[in-house]
């Protein structure tokens, strides 16, 4: 993949400026009416929702008192992952986007609404809703491209330790809420210089992390485990198994949603002065949805309508299903391609854009059972080799 | 009258203080990042200590467009003074309205609930939803009763109350509970037709019990009522404490010949609805917190205008999505750029706006 503008087919070269600015407007059209057709079902939806989840967390819980007896660790540790799932996703992520800020509900509100999660809201919220939803797939500006510690487009200069992308990209999914707070910190630029490090916002930004982080694991590892009396092991180890499950589950639907084969990414330039129908395109280009039953799109938070909610991120969860024909059909007819397909296929087609992208440029694609040892041997002089012998056998390779 | 008790406080020693506070302590450990009350409010709604609450046990028809809502409020509400009004919030359609509504019940009624009496205005969002379409077990958020539209400590000896509409729902409140006091009493009240008088038949029979002496103007067939033809019909007027409640236009005119009277500290008032804001292009925007004041013009966000005049906003993406600058509105009105929406909050609220696709559209003061 590389970036739109330097493709040697732009997909969406055969639209006009007109074509480009009438896709936003009929854009503007849905979510006009749906922001118009909002009421009581919708505030029951996500009230029934928070509602189910917080007496599945509150069951799990109790049930986790006796975890040392195996059936009870298995449904505790299941209901407690569901839970935390439905937390983070259908509930937390999406009131914190203001989805149901119409409501005028100070309890379910993006700006009183505290979640389940080791970054604070308030910092995921500027990461998130201001960055990474603005400038969705723009590479150098959305960080959440490979969250800045991984190669995720071609065109970024491979190097050597991009090997270990693989183990790394499991190890934070594994680990993803530390991840994400720390990304949300921008751990890596703030902790490069002495002044950076001392910024009082910064270390502000750090305490309240800290702080955040404390409570959740006193409550994960501690309180609740001590709550549990002699089954304090096996409520630790069923806590310890809901939030990496719960992890591991978030980090797969999010790597779907801009990272399988396909999906778009922008040049930065490309994106001074553009118009409101400009954004639109680029999120319709840099979105991937999943398919699947509705509870798939529940458990994901609905961001399995990956497409949708980048284009109306604060519009309900619970609406995008039924937009989702309307805006594919919009797709159809602007000749523009809508990616959508079952989790375990677009699971596997972003670890393979991971697991390609920690290799040299096209290393993946040439290597063949039969040349596969002189592959290895050309990766293994580029990997121990210095930066000319790398130049070298890149260009040779080209 | 009944005196309000403001109920006392459980007398706590420090000791049991101090363990409550660390028992809140681990609980709020046990339930982080949500509170304690979180969880609680999932089972029981009203209970003490929770936030005041209500749920609505029936819903009574008055009128062809009146009812009578029976709450039961959370066990932390405190006894109302006849008079006073309840701020009430209430989803309609998804959204929560914040409307006051007078209390119209007697106190200490033996199962504990209050009412309110409600006449559905055209285009009333709120008092539609109320009279029409609330159900049985709907729970509501309240406020504590307030007002001052009350009898004083010493009832007065003879007293007036001028009414029109739902204005009498206030003196129901009084008339209901205040019979003793009330010994000598005059309504004079206006209505479209005598169908159309709420609680009708209930003044008709104090009337015929000679508790009140009642005038019913029928304003379909008789005309409004103006302040000089009350003087006719009332020719002991000054001698009487007046209490007036009906739309805007009515008490002005009471007050205006009350002070022409030289009557003005006798007459109380009371307005039922908020004033209509006028909406326009642009407006004056106070931020509240940060002091500053700026005329903002109707086609510019607030967020643009705030920063020009140099006040540090919070802000985002700039475009209406990621809800960065949203910020409560305390009064005013606002435009949604967008599709020309207008917002308004009444004096108190905290509705919260999105700066950056808001532009004024009227005077507004912004919490910030």
């Amino acid at each position: 993949m590389t970036v739109i503008q330097k493709k040697p087919e732009n997909p969406i070269e055969h639209l006009t400026r007109e074509d480009i600015e009438l896709i936003g407007k009929e854009l503007d059209t849905i979510r006009q009416e749906v922001r118009d057709s909002l009421g009581a079902d919708d505030a029951k939806y996500i009230r029934t929702v928070i509602d189910v989840q917080r007496k599945l967390e509150l069951g799990s819980r109790a049930v986790l008192l006796f975890s040392k007896f195996p059936p009870a660790w298995v449904l505790g540790t299941a209901g407690l992952s569901v839970a935390k799932i439905l937390e983070n996703m259908e509930i937390g992520h999406n009131i914190l986007h203001g989805q149901w800020d119409w409501m005028r509900d100070p309890k379910i509100h993006s700006t009183t609404w505290e979640w389940d999660m080791a970054s604070p809201a308030e910092q995921w919220k500027h990461s998130h809703n201001e960055l990474h939803h603005t400038y969705t797939n723009v590479i150098g500006k959305d960080n959440d491209l490979g969250y800045g510690i991984m190669r995720v487009d071609e065109d970024q200069k491979w190097h050597p330790m991009y090997l270990a992308q693989p183990l790394w990209n499991f190890i934070n999914a594994c680990f993803f809420e530390y991840g994400i707070a720390a990304y949300d910190l921008e751990l890596g630029k703030n902790l490069a210089t002495k002044k950076r490090r001392n910024d009082p916002k910064f270390r502000a930004a750090t305490k309240q992390v800290l702080k955040k982080i404390r409570n959740q694991a006193a409550k994960d590892y501690v309180v609740h485990p001590l709550l549990s009396g002699p089954s304090f092991l096996p409520t630790l180890a069923a806590n310890f198994t809901a939030n990496v499950v719960r992890n591991l589950w978030s980090h797969s639907v999010i790597m779907c949603g801009h990272f399988p084969e396909g999906v778009e990414t922008f040049e930065k330039t490309s994106i001074d002065g553009e118009t409101r129908g400009e954004w639109y395109v680029r999120q319709m280009l840099g979105s991937a949805n999943i398919s699947g039953s509705k509870a798939m799109h529940i458990m994901t938070g609905n961001l399995s309508h990956q497409v949708e909610h980048h284009l109306f991120p604060d519009l309900p969860s619970n609406r995008y299903a039924e937009i989702a024909p309307r805006v594919k059909e919009i797709f159809d007819r602007y000749g523009l391609t809508y990616h959508s397909a079952p989790l375990y296929k677009q699971v596997a087609s972003a670890w393979h854009k991971v697991i390609r992208l920690s290799l040299p440029n096209g290393w993946l694609a040439e290597t063949t059972p039969k040349n596969a040892p002189a592959q290895v041997v050309k990766l293994v002089r580029m990997t121990t080799g210095g930066k000319k012998v790398r130049r070298q056998l890149m260009r040779a390779a080209a | 009258m009944t005196a309000t008790a403001p109920r006392s406080a459980v007398t706590r020693t420090p000791a049991r203080t101090a363990l409550r506070d660390r028992v809140l302590k681990f609980a709020e450990l046990v339930t982080t990042p949500l509170l304690p009350v979180d969880y609680l409010d999932l089972f029981d709604p009203l209970r003490s200590g929770a936030a005041l609450r209500g749920r609505i046990e029936a819903v009574q028809p008055e009128t062809r467009d009146a009812a009578t809502i029976v709450i039961r409020p959370g066990r932390d509400w405190l006894p109302h003074v006849p008079g006073q009004y309840v701020r009430i919030g209430i989803d309609v359609d998804g959204v929560r309205q914040w409307r006051a509504y007078s209390i119209t019940s007697i106190l200490d009624r033996a199962d504990g609930c209050f009412t309110i009496t409600v006449k559905a205005i055209p285009d009333g969002k709120v008092s539609n939803y109320l009279v029409r379409r609330a159900r049985p077990g709907t729970i509501i958020q309240l406020d504590q009763a307030t007002g001052e539209f009350c009898l004083p400590e010493q009832a007065p000896a003879k007293a007036l109350f001028v009414t029109a509409g739902s204005g009498i729902t206030p003196v129901m409140g009084i008339l209901r509970n205040s019979a003793e006091q009330l010994t000598d009493t005059v309504l004079v009240h206006s209505s479209p037709t005598a169908d159309d008088v709420v609680f009708g038949d209930e003044l008709r029979r104090l009337a015929a019990e000679g508790r009140i002496r009642l005038i019913e103007q029928h304003t379909d067939t008789a005309g409004m009522l103006d302040a000089r033809s009350i003087a006719e019909l009332v020719p002991d007027l000054h001698e009487r404490a007046t209490w007036a409640c009906g739309p805007v236009g009515m008490l002005e005119a009471l007050e205006e010949h009350w002070a022409e009277a030289g009557l003005a500290d006798r007459l109380y008032t009371e307005r039922f609805r908020p004033r209509i804001l006028v909406t326009g292009e642009g407006g004056t925007v106070t931020f509240t917190k940060n002091g500053t004041t700026i005329e903002a013009d109707g086609a510019t966000p607030i967020l643009d205008a705030a920063e020009d005049a140099g006040v540090l906003m919070p802000s985002g993406c700039r475009m209406g999505i990621c809800f960065g600058c949203v910020l409560p509105m305390r009064e005013g009105a606002v435009r949604d750029l967008r599709n020309g929406e207008i917002t308004t909050a009444a004096p108190g609220d905290g509705v919260l706006i999105q700066t950056c696709i808001s532009a004024a559209a009227g005077a507004c003061d912004i919490d910030h």
